[in-house]
């Protein structure tokens, strides 16, 4: 109990030292890179935002939560350091380098609490000093959390983006729409290229589908019935689905799988395949009679 | 005919299968592994295709596990072993596993078998209850010699 006491002790006095020292922190911490670069319009909005952050270990210091992160203190300042390490991060620093610049504040709250106390209470100044670290520690652990924190929001943005943008329905010619498919044919991607083929077959009262593999890295037998699944509904809907770009490589490992295509119309590359749907449809493409040629 | 005498280096890469995006990180990694040893095209592409529906059915019918990849060598010829691992309910009978056209899932049936015919060497371990070990190895071609002189 006498113990717990003490560091609760400890814990407060450092919370007032960072409150009595608390313009003379802010003016040192103003001129580390980690303030500096991301406030650059102004230094008295740096030093205003260092406050900010001695104000809130002051806070946590006062509740003698040193290793909580989750202490209420934090939270005022919890969406600047995100700002922060965002605006690091885009200068080049990866999060563990951050972490360091975090460190490095350290050392002149340290200096300026060694100068403040008596000499001859040595073991109460290294009470407070270990209180410190221990305090700047939790505040290192806070960023990397709004940073982690950050860039996993980031993937998780980025990956339903993917899902829209890598699959466009083009219209090629007058009825014809093709599909290029880029990259992984798993099955929540095959079903938005499934929906987005069969509207645009529709909308565009297309007769001919054109889905283009020559993105796809590996066709195995899961992609594979992704393709007769979208070609079936496809031809369900009036229209003839052609699957285009396939590579020798792929070609060889389909017929080694086992994978019938045979009753799929398949074309070695997207030109092949509007050629034949052109034909289909009666339309010669032929280029124009050379200059001088006599006419008919 | 390579097996006894293959020694295998110390590379042995060890990939957690938990999710779709594990199976794209195999894919991404054997392919890696294979272009690294000097595969062909084409077996490179089987290699990864075989390495997918075997890690799929780890995922789907194992329940998760992991795949060990290895590098081997064994004289002139390089290889990749990959061992799939799972702890599932395992292939009460591997026999009627193996057939084409054969699914417990909802699959085209063509996973084992078809993996079994993308590569050179397969082994299926597999006890119910116990979980399933698929095995496959895939060596560098080394091709015959140029024929010299005669006509």
């Amino acid at each position: 109990m006498a113990e717990h006491d003490t560091a609760l002790g400890t814990a407060q006095e450092l919370g007032a030292f960072l409150e009595r020292r608390r313009e003379q922190i802010a003016q040192r911490w103003a001129d580390a890179a980690l303030f500096r670069t991301v406030f650059t319009v102004s230094r008295d909005e740096a030093v205003e935002a260092c406050k900010a952050v001695v104000d809130a270990l002051a806070e946590v210091a006062r509740t003698g939560r040193l290793e909580d992160v989750t202490a209420p203190g934090f939270g005022a300042v919890r969406d600047q350091l995100g700002r922060m390490s965002a605006s690091r991060s885009r200068a080049g620093q990866n999060p563990s380098q951050i972490a360091d610049e975090i460190a490095g504040l350290r050392e002149p709250v340290g200096a300026l609490l060694r100068a403040d106390f008596d000499e001859d209470a040595v073991e109460r100044t290294h009470a407070c000093l270990v209180a410190l670290t221990v305090l700047m520690g939790t505040l290192r652990l806070v960023v990397l959390q709004t940073t982690v924190h950050a860039g996993e929001e980031l993937i998780a943005r980025q990956r339903e983006q993917l899902l829209e943008v890598a699959t466009p329905v083009i219209r090629l010619w007058e009825g014809i729409v093709a599909v290029p498919l880029i990259g992984t044919l798993d099955s929540a991607r095959s079903q938005v290229v499934m929906e987005n083929l069969l509207e645009a077959i529709v909308g565009q009262r297309a007769r001919y589908a054109i889905l283009d593999i020559t993105g796809v890295p590996t066709v195995d037998s899961l992609v594979a019935q992704h393709l007769m699944k979208t070609v079936a509904a496809a031809r369900l809907m009036g229209a003839e689905c052609i699957v285009s770009g396939i590579r020798p490589a792929i070609a060889q490992t389909i017929v080694h799988l086992g994978i019938d295509l045979g009753s799929i119309t398949t074309r070695a590359s997207l030109a092949d395949a509007l050629a034949h749907a052109l034909t289909r449809q009666g339309i010669v493409v032929s280029p124009r009679p050379a200059a001088g040629a006599s006419a008919p | 005919m390579h097996a006894p005498s293959a020694s295998a280096s110390a590379a042995t890469t060890r990939l957690h299968i938990g999710s779709d995006a594990d199976l794209a990180w195999v894919r991404h990694e054997v392919r890696q592994a294979a272009a690294g040893l000097g595969f062909s095209l084409v077996q490179q592409t089987k290699l990864v295709t075989a390495a997918s529906e075997l890690a799929r059915n780890t995922l789907v019918h194992g329940g998760g596990g992991h795949v060990e990849m290895t590098h081997l060598e064994d004289g002139a010829g390089r290889g990749l072993r990959l061992a799939f691992t799972d702890e599932g309910p395992g292939i009460p009978d591997p026999e009627l596993a193996m057939t084409d056209g054969y699914t417990s899932g909802g699959g085209l049936g063509l996973g084992l078998s078809g993996a079994k015919r993308l590569v050179q060497e397969f082994t299926l371990d597999s006890r119910p209850g116990r979980g399933t070990t698929v095995t496959i190895t895939d060596w560098t071609t080394v091709l015959p010699a140029a024929r010299t002189g005669g006509s």
